[in-house]
């Protein structure tokens, strides 16, 4: 796991980084899976990693934090809650209960969807959307759509770990992306 | 909406006024508890975490399990709270490397839970988090897991419970706390 340069002073990164577990081949053979759970399973790590997106985050003016289902929900509501956001859950179909807004996008295979609730976010407002890890950039680009379609200012797009060779900052309409780490 | 155990506590009724009601979710004639507009409000959303760190803060809780998906926007802020492990529970295929899972019923049919292996040692102090109880079908099968790895299930704790359906009693022996019943 690379540490980003601009990072490399930040004790806690390194600690972060080495609890990150990778599992060869899932969900299928030749993909190398980042999984946080193992980070999750230490205390100080986690505290850390939640404490370094409040750090850049606190005072910004941001009023809403959207986590992307599954894992944007563990990460998300920390931050939220600190910085005193409203935490906005972007789910797969069929999920959010009431009325909602759509947006499709590309898959390696197929497409799929990520949806909204209709009045959960407010023109004007300024957003993150968070998530565990950027890979090819497809979901991070359907939840800005949806904030921006909503009429929110889409801030940064902020994620413990980016797969850079998968070029998913590209695809992020201009928005910033927050990294902690990268993977190669 | 009634209040619940916490009875005097003042930060109940917002906590309670904040959640919004679907009818017919996800088919005709469920009145869906939708904890999302819970969420919306940065003060009720801090209050609910704030409820459980209070109770769970000096029990000496090592494990958070967290039921996907709801259970994992509750879990976490109380896990980094108390400084305890935060581990998610999860319908099956999506956690990589080992694990192990338990089945439950559903209305029709069944589903399984997965938990990894490893996540939690023998001798843990557990707490089961998720939005709601129902039926207790899902926590029922969160405490198996935990136990079956020899944790102990000190308690589970949801926001919301809906008594008539008798979820608690079919936690085997395990407590429930919960801040709103609903009707």
């Amino acid at each position: 796991m690379a540490v980003c340069e601009d990072k490399e002073q930040d004790p806690r990164i390194r600690r972060i980084a080495s609890s990150i577990r990778v599992v060869p081949d899932f969900p299928k053979k030749g993909i190398m899976f980042q999984d946080i759970t193992t980070l999750l399973l230490d205390p100080k790590a986690f505290k850390d990693t939640a404490d370094l997106f409040v750090e850049r985050y606190t005072g910004k003016g941001i009023s809403v934090v959207a986590g992307v289902e599954a894992r944007g929900f563990i990460f998300g509501p920390p931050i939220a809650l600190a910085i005193g956001a409203k935490f906005i859950p972007l789910r797969k179909p069929r999920k959010l209960p009431g009325e909602v807004i759509s947006e499709n996008y590309v898959l390696e295979y197929g497409t799929d969807c990520l949806q909204m609730h209709v009045g959960a976010v407010q023109p004007g407002e300024r957003a993150l959307v968070v998530d565990d890890l950027i890979a090819t950039g497809g979901t991070l680009c359907a939840a800005i759509s949806l904030l921006e379609r909503a009429g929110a200012e889409v801030v940064e797009c902020a994620c413990v770990i980016e797969l850079p060779e998968l070029k998913g900052r590209e695809k992020l309409n201009g928005k910033p992306l927050y990294i902690l780490m990268e993977s190669h | 909406m009634m209040a619940s155990e916490g009875g005097e506590d003042h930060r109940l009724p917002r906590i309670a006024s904040a959640i919004r009601v679907i009818p017919d979710f996800p088919k005709p004639g469920i009145m869906f508890q939708d904890i999302t507009t819970l969420l919306l409000d940065p003060k009720a959303f801090r209050d609910t975490i704030d409820m459980f760190v209070e109770r769970y803060r000096d029990q000496e809780i090592t494990i958070i399990a967290g039921v996907e998906a709801r259970g994992f926007i509750f879990g976490p802020p109380i896990a980094l709270a108390i400084g305890a492990k935060f581990v998610p529970m999860r319908k099956p295929k999506k956690l990589p490397g080992e694990v192990i899972s338990e089945e439950y019923s559903l209305e029709y049919g069944t589903d399984r839970m997965e938990m990894h292996v490893g996540a939690v040692q023998p001798g843990d102090r557990a707490l089961v988090i998720d939005d709601l109880i129902a039926t207790g079908g899902t926590l029922s099968a969160a405490i198996r897991l935990l136990e079956r790895v020899g944790a102990e299930v000190v308690e589970c704790a949801c926001v919301i419970e809906l008594p008539e359906l008798k979820g608690r009693e079919r936690l085997g022996g395990t407590p429930l706390f919960v801040l709103v019943k609903a009707a």
